[in-house]
């Protein structure tokens, strides 16, 4: 692993296994009744949120206690409208501070490379969600999802439904699926589909219901209706009609498929009540996978060892000495504050 | 009783070695074994004479942002670079739309007197693209103001951009666009292409730029009016310009240094120092400027010299500023992208950076050519000389060079503004 987790692409193919591997290990914590590990224990994981975001905080901070590390939440005010907060003064106090891990939510794109890369702090910086960029623990927890489901991705067919211009998620699962050997198919009308897209490596299409047969995870993307008002689409109507998934189109799917979306979701806009209730939806599956996920990812960029659940004691002095170090800088952490 | 100059072994346009000698302003004499008695005399043994560099479009910031740069720090910057002249932008606060701010622009650079200012008036009040701005008294005041921009914003009402052209023939004027349709470029960020897709910010795609040249250019043509086309990026608008100028309509344009070397591939860093206004292009379109301006189909190199303050770049990309430093670099860039590849001779350099700004902006003191008589306004440079840009000796108030740490060819080792040195040894005099 990388020392920071800044997109998808920073991922190897063993990188990702890695973190499902780990996931699958820590996700059976779930069931203990006491469901903590020292791992992180002395370690601060600071949650650096510039736009709201409660589900993906609160799923990082559960992530993170689990660990046992100490977490401090950091709400900063600003927008692309009003830059309030700088980034760099906060970055400084977060270093002052100490900070192991930054995980990072801002509504810039390149906000969380800016952060790693500006020498502002040393800490590992994770990256949970920028702009129209990427949201990288979004797409592990989608894969970790389907993985469970459907075993390796190897050869199987993603299907990724909506809003993909403005989709942070459809960029960094484009990436990731791809590194983890599936064929991802992009759908949505052109005016959703970014510029360049050809040299993605992904199929595109219009046309959803050619494309939901062949389909083995149907990922259906979060639609804002004001796109409709800036000419996307002519109206929400139209948009559900062609590219919402609905009882009709759910029967077109093989039976293994699942219907899956990252929330959160607009009932009646790209996915009918039913569809995101039915037997096939992993929607709420997801969220669990989201924390075990991203323990996975906090306890392996910040020293864990191979095995999550192994020596429970003293795992922090432990895992510094155990960690292999797969990234070019990563010696930086070794050890670390443990 | 300014001193008198005798410059030896310099080598005029690239050429032979010859001496000149500078006195009472002009270039007095030219040839081989000039003497001159208490003349000051100058070693430009392998040194290249061009006459003094005229930009078209330079940001000076004064007046309101001279956290930024002043009209000062700005001259300062534009002699170290070899410029005797500089454009000043209307995209101040005030703005200069008005005789009265083009006039205190035009003051402010005689008291500092690093080089001539000539102010550009904006083309519409406070460059809010409504009304036209009051073009005849500033072309009637004591900046005499002939190039009329309102850069920075384009003026996209093509009832307004038609009548500007008319109304500025009276007094011999040129308007220059800054070609951007603002609605397909809202919040845009950088080059649209895969790589705006992949990074995910808003991409502000040529044919934003190519619309409002193909319009103007046939709006110019209508009108029998000067057109001149700002900061050119991308290789369709060349071929745009291309397409007026066989058609023989009066239609002028420029090329930014930084768009000469420079790739959008450098916004994969996310660092702002790469954000500017138009955007970092592909190399497909590199490559059709510099042809372009080594067929004259681009007439001009200009600087579009941009500054703002530390924090307006150390940020994050979205919230960043546009723009970066030109004026201290901007021969060495066209030394390195069409010199050193065998696109232009030095000739060709002086006609781009001296002659043909000059006659644009209508300054028959500037880009004469180096001969007896004429104004001593003369940049002497080494092309064999490299250096590695420092961000912290530019004389610019701001920091913001896209160069830091690039090594460049040549430096401007004297700069004469009619006869009196600026710019001796590489330093400020
Ligand atoms: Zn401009």
């Amino acid at each position: 692993m990388k020392r920071h987790l800044l997109s998808a692409a920073d991922l190897t193919r063993s990188d990702a296994e890695l973190v499902l591997e780990t996931a699958e290990e820590l996700r059976s914590l779930a069931d203990r009744p006491i469901k903590k590990l020292p791992a992180l224990r002395g370690r601060t994981v600071v949650n650096l949120f510039f736009e709201d975001s409660t589900r993906t905080r609160i799923s990082f901070e559960a992530a993170a206690k689990r660990l046992s590390a100490d977490v401090i939440n950091f709400s900063a005010k600003g927008s692309s409208l009003s830059k309030g907060e700088s980034l760099k003064d906060t970055a400084l106090t977060l270093e002052a501070m100490g900070a192991d891990a930054v995980v990072i939510r801002h509504w810039a794109s390149g906000a969380p490379h800016l952060l790693a890369n500006s020498g502002w702090v040393r800490s590992s910086v994770v990256n949970a969600g920028d702009g129209t960029h990427e949201h990288p623990t979004q797409a592990l927890l989608d894969a970790f999802t389907m993985w469970r489901h459907l075993g390796s991705l190897d050869g199987r067919r993603v299907t990724i439904v909506g809003d993909v211009l403005h989709s942070r998620v459809a960029r960094s699962n484009a990436l990731l699926l791809q590194t983890l050997g599936a064929e991802v198919t992009l759908v949505a009308p052109p005016t959703l589909l970014p510029v360049g897209v050809e040299g993605w490596g992904v199929e595109t299409s219009y046309d959803l219901d050619a494309a939901l047969p062949k389909a083995d995870a149907v990922m259906m993307l979060r639609v804002q209706r004001e796109r409709m008002n800036a000419a996307f689409f002519p109206s929400a109507r139209e948009y559900s009609r062609r590219y919402g998934m609905d009882a009709r189109r759910m029967g077109t799917l093989q039976d293994h498929a699942l219907v899956m979306h990252p929330g959160p979701m607009i009932r009646g806009m790209e996915i009918t009540a039913d569809v995101a209730d039915s037997p096939r939806s992993v929607i709420v599956e997801q969220v669990t996978n989201g924390v075990a996920v991203r323990m996975a990812v906090l306890y392996l960029l910040l020293g864990g060892s191979e095995s999550a659940l192994g020596g429970t004691t003293d795992v922090a002095g432990d895992a510094g000495k155990d960690r292999t170090i797969e990234g070019a800088d990563g010696s930086a952490t070794a050890g670390g504050a443990a | 009783m300014t001193t008198t100059y005798l410059i030896r072994n310099a080598r005029v346009l690239g050429g032979e070695p010859t001496d000149l000698l500078l006195r009472d302003g002009i270039i007095a004499e030219i040839g081989a074994g000039l003497t001159a008695e208490g003349a000051e005399v100058i070693d430009a043994d392998g040194l290249i004479a061009l006459p003094g560099l005229v930009d078209l479009h330079t940001h000076l910031r004064e007046p309101g942002r001279e956290d930024a740069e002043t009209v000062d720090s700005g001259t300062s910057a534009a002699a170290l670079g070899g410029f005797t002249a500089v454009h000043a932008m209307a995209n101040t606060d005030p703005v200069a739309d008005t005789a009265g701010v083009v006039e205190q622009v035009w003051r402010l650079g005689r008291e500092a007197g690093h080089c001539d200012v000539f102010p550009v008036g904006a083309v519409t009040v406070g460059l809010a693209g409504e009304r036209l701005a009051e073009l005849g008294a500033m072309a009637d005041s004591a900046a005499r103001v002939r190039v009329f921009s309102d850069d920075g914003k384009c003026v996209s009402d093509a009832v307004l951009m038609r009548r500007a052209l008319e109304y500025v023939k009276a007094f011999d004027g040129v308007i220059a666009q800054h070609a951007q349709e603002p609605r397909l470029t809202e919040e845009a960020q950088m080059n649209e292409g895969e790589l705006s897709g992949r990074l995910g910010l808003r991409g502000w795609p040529a044919v934003a730029e190519e619309a409002i040249i193909a319009r103007d250019c046939l709006l110019a043509a209508h009108v029998g009016s000067r057109l001149h086309v700002c900061h050119v990026s991308t290789a369709g608008s060349v071929e745009l310009i291309r397409w007026a100028k066989r058609n023989g309509w009066n239609v002028t344009a420029e090329a930014c240094p930084h768009h000469l070397l420079l790739t959008d591939e450098l916004a994969a860093t996310y660092d702002p120092i790469y954000k500017v206004n138009p955007p970092l292009r592909s190399a497909t379109d590199v490559e059709a400027l510099r042809q372009g301006l080594a067929d004259g189909t681009i007439d001009v190199v200009a600087t579009d010299h941009a500054p703002h303050p530390h924090e307006d770049k150390d940020c994050e990309w979205q919230a960043a500023a546009f723009g970066m430093l030109g004026l201290e670099t901007a021969l060495s860039i066209v030394q390195q992208t069409m010199v050193d590849t065998g696109l232009l001779d030095w000739a060709g350099v002086a006609e781009r950076m001296a002659t043909t700004p000059a006659q644009m902006g209508r300054r028959a003191g500037h880009g004469r050519p180096i001969q007896p008589g004429a104004a001593a306004n003369v940049v002497l440079y080494d092309p064999a000389h490299t250096h590695v840009v420092d961000p912290t000796e530019t004389a610019s108030l701001s920091r913001n060079t896209p160069y830091a740490g690039r090594e460049l060819p040549g430096r401007v080792v004297a700069t004469f503004l009619r006869g009196r040195a600026t710019v001796l040894d590489g330093k400020l005099t």
